[in-house]
């Protein structure tokens, strides 16, 4: 089954009505700012799956990272954190006290709150004041309980990252996620006034991997700051990035990149809290889906508090479904409480890979496969130019090659009979395939 | 010298309402350097014809044969038939977003002639034919047919039809919603085409007035999904001037 929303709506000239909201099904609360957070796990029961922040995940299999058992407190060792920094950044491991942690908003779930009471140690990075790193500072996150193997046991684990950019900074962070783990993640990113920072978080975590993940976003004045989600391997992966502006003339540009298979789980659900005056958030995240029981999940919320006058914001999800048997859910939400802004609006649409495309494709020659490809290709290419750090394009390009090699594989070999291929239509061909 | 042969074709087409009779037995022949003008009301099966050659998966064949120099085009996919020496000049060329017209354009190219075209003298060859359709340059970085306007998009058609050098080239509806100077630009890169001698051209058309710059040698008229008269292009002048209401009155359906 395909969720197919069309939402487009231009905000610009709403007029202050105290609430303005957009979304499929309930919304329990009155307004996103109602919403609890809190560092205290006890103040948030374990999901049963019908909350609203929870209804479209699958709680059974991230039931780990919920430490029912042990009092929300993960005492795991899973994974390895290992930093390749820029000359200029400064990498500190500290303890749980250390005074600059938790500065960026608090947990908002269960797994955001399990994450803050299990981590057992930190790491910070600091980008320092007026510093311009000359290279990007790679961290990579690396499961290593029962690498490669898929029936070990996994520790359930926690991890804290804090990227701090100082005033007037300039860097770019990428933290990588790889291996077999179960990980409750805490990214907590601090750009200080005028700092201009990039943070791109990948996760491509091993099969049988369960992975949540609270971003929490400080943006102070005349910051800039782009933030980059991309998502292609593990069972669960499930993100949180909430970003709030304290400063006025700062500008976030969120995006999002996923690509699930067969059985896999993606779920982002982004925050921005417009809560000061003349701030810029810009969203756009896409997604591809292919195979039985691929399922993504796009939240996107935006609230306009009342002194946010002037503000300009504008969110985006797109999904192409590739093959029967997979599901996209996608659920912009705007709540506008000043009609003094610049403008304010949201787009969401699901398609499914268009016949027409793939005959107009074929008809001039092109085999089934690399018309496929093209499309996707197309479909990620304005988005990966968007991002701005070649080498992370390069990555990225090569990522979406390695998707691409996997679902296709099935139509190469069909090609190789041309009679064969007229008897299958377009999107009717099955893409489950094997997952490396 | 290659013969495009269609023998008593039966379509149907996909509708709600079931499967829907489009074609009624069409028989046609035509060789390479030979110029056909299909023309006819709306609703006779003009564009399902062409939509038919090429494969579109919506039209069914129900009977009758299309051989290409006596291979069954009926029996290879969309992509073979192209492959094969077919083309078809779409009347609603399809956007595909995020792939760039040069990109598009070579990796057809490659795919037609099973091999990469040598790279300097395939740039110059776009670079021709571009400018002939007067299409600026910026066009190659453009998205294919994305924000493309009417005229925009059937000189594209054109120009891939100049690129990739097929035996059989199907105009379907080329001229429709052109202006007079578009129309003009879109006839002359038909008529280069048509200079070689190893190229034939169906040329679907609802009005007379593409035939001002492109000569048919042949003039079919489809009337409810079969031809109902032949001749020369002296036929077209006749359907110019008393329109089609004398095979619409003998028409039952209508």
């Amino acid at each position: 089954m395909t969720t197919t929303t069309d939402l487009s709506t231009d905000h610009s000239r709403a007029t202050a009505d105290g609430s303005h909201s957009h979304g499929v099904g309930p919304l329990p609360e009155a307004s996103r700012a109602s919403r609890p957070t809190s560092f205290d796990v006890a103040d948030f029961p374990v999901p049963n799956g019908r909350e609203e922040e929870w209804r479209f995940a699958p709680v059974a299999r991230l039931a780990p990272l919920f430490a029912a058992a042990t009092d929300g407190v993960l005492d795991g060792h899973g994974v390895l954190t290992t930093v390749v920094e820029a000359p200029e950044v400064r990498v500190e491991i500290v303890e749980r006290d250390d005074a600059r942690l938790g500065k960026a908003g608090k947990p908002g779930d269960r797994t955001a709150a399990v994450a803050w009471a299990s981590f057992p140690r930190a790491t910070i990075v600091t980008i320092p004041k007026e510093a311009v790193a000359s290279e990007v500072t790679s961290i990579r996150i690396e499961g290593v309980e029962g690498a490669g193997t898929h029936e070990a046991a996994l520790e359930p684990s926690a991890t804290h990252l804090l990227v701090h950019a100082e005033p007037l900074s300039q860097a770019v962070v990428v933290i990588d996620h790889v291996g077999h783990a179960a990980l409750t993640e805490t990214v907590e990113i601090v750009a200080d006034e005028g700092a201009h920072l990039t943070v791109v978080t990948v996760h491509d975590w091993a099969e049988g991997s369960v992975h949540a993940s609270s971003h929490r976003l400080r943006i102070g004045r005349d910051a800039t700051v782009k933030h980059i989600a991309v998502t292609l391997g593990g069972d669960v992966v499930r993100i949180t990035p909430d970003a709030e502006f304290v400063g006025e003339g700062a500008n976030v540009k969120m995006v999002g990149l996923y690509f699930a298979d067969a059985g896999q789980h993606q779920e982002q659900r982004l925050f921005v809290d417009h809560a000061v005056p003349n701030c810029i958030s810009r969203v756009t995240y896409k997604g591809a889906l292919q195979g039985e029981g691929a399922h993504t999940v796009w939240v996107g919320d935006v609230l306009i508090r009342a002194a946010a006058e002037g503000t300009d914001t504008y969110e985006l999800n797109r999904n192409l479904v590739l093959s029967d048997g997979a599901r996209a859910d996608s659920v912009p939400n705007l709540e506008i409480e000043t009609g003094l802004i610049e403008g304010a609006g949201h787009a969401s649409a699901t398609g499914r890979f268009d016949d027409e495309q793939l005959f107009y494709l074929r008809a001039r020659g092109i085999p089934e496969s690399d018309a496929r490809r093209l499309v996707v290709r197309g479909f990620f290419a304005e988005l990966i130019h968007e991002i701005g750090v070649p080498s992370i394009e390069e990555r990225l390009i090569g990522a979406i090659e390695r998707e691409l090699e996997k679902s296709m594989s099935v139509l190469d070999a069909l090609s190789e009979d041309t009679t064969a291929i007229t008897h299958v239509e377009g999107s009717e061909v099955s893409l489950t395939t094997e997952r490396a | 010298m290659s013969t495009l042969e269609i023998r008593d074709l039966h379509v149907s087409v996909e509708t709600k309402e079931g499967a829907k009779q489009i074609l009624r037995g069409v028989d046609l022949t035509v060789a390479s350097g030979e110029t056909h003008a299909i023309m006819g009301p709306n609703g006779s099966g003009k564009s399902t014809l062409a939509y038919s050659l090429a494969g579109h998966p919506k039209y069914h064949v129900t009977s009758g044969t299309v051989t290409l120099d006596g291979e069954d085009v009926l029996a290879l996919s969309v992509d073979a038939r192209a492959r094969a020496g077919l083309f078809l000049a779409m009347q609603y060329p399809v956007e595909v977003p995020g792939v760039s017209v040069s990109n598009f354009l070579r990796t057809a190219k490659t795919a037609i002639d099973g091999q990469a075209p040598p790279l300097r003298t395939w740039v110059k060859d776009v670079r021709k034919a571009m400018d002939d359709l007067r299409m600026d340059p910026t066009f190659a970085e453009r998205s294919v047919n994305e924000g493309f306007s009417g005229g925009e998009k059937k000189r594209h058609e054109i120009l891939q039809m100049e690129l990739l050098k097929p035996k059989f080239a199907i105009l379907d509806e080329t001229d429709s919603g052109l202006d007079v100077d578009a129309l003009r630009v879109v006839s002359e890169g038909v008529n280069r085409v048509k200079e070689n001698p190893d190229v034939g051209v169906l040329l679907i058309t609802h009005y007379t007035r593409i035939l001002r710059y492109i000569t048919p040698d042949f003039v079919h008229v489809f009337v409810d999904g079969k031809v109902a008269e032949e001749g020369g292009p002296e036929l077209a002048d006749r359907l110019e001037n008393e329109g089609y209401d004398r095979f619409l009155s003998s028409t039952a359906a209508v």
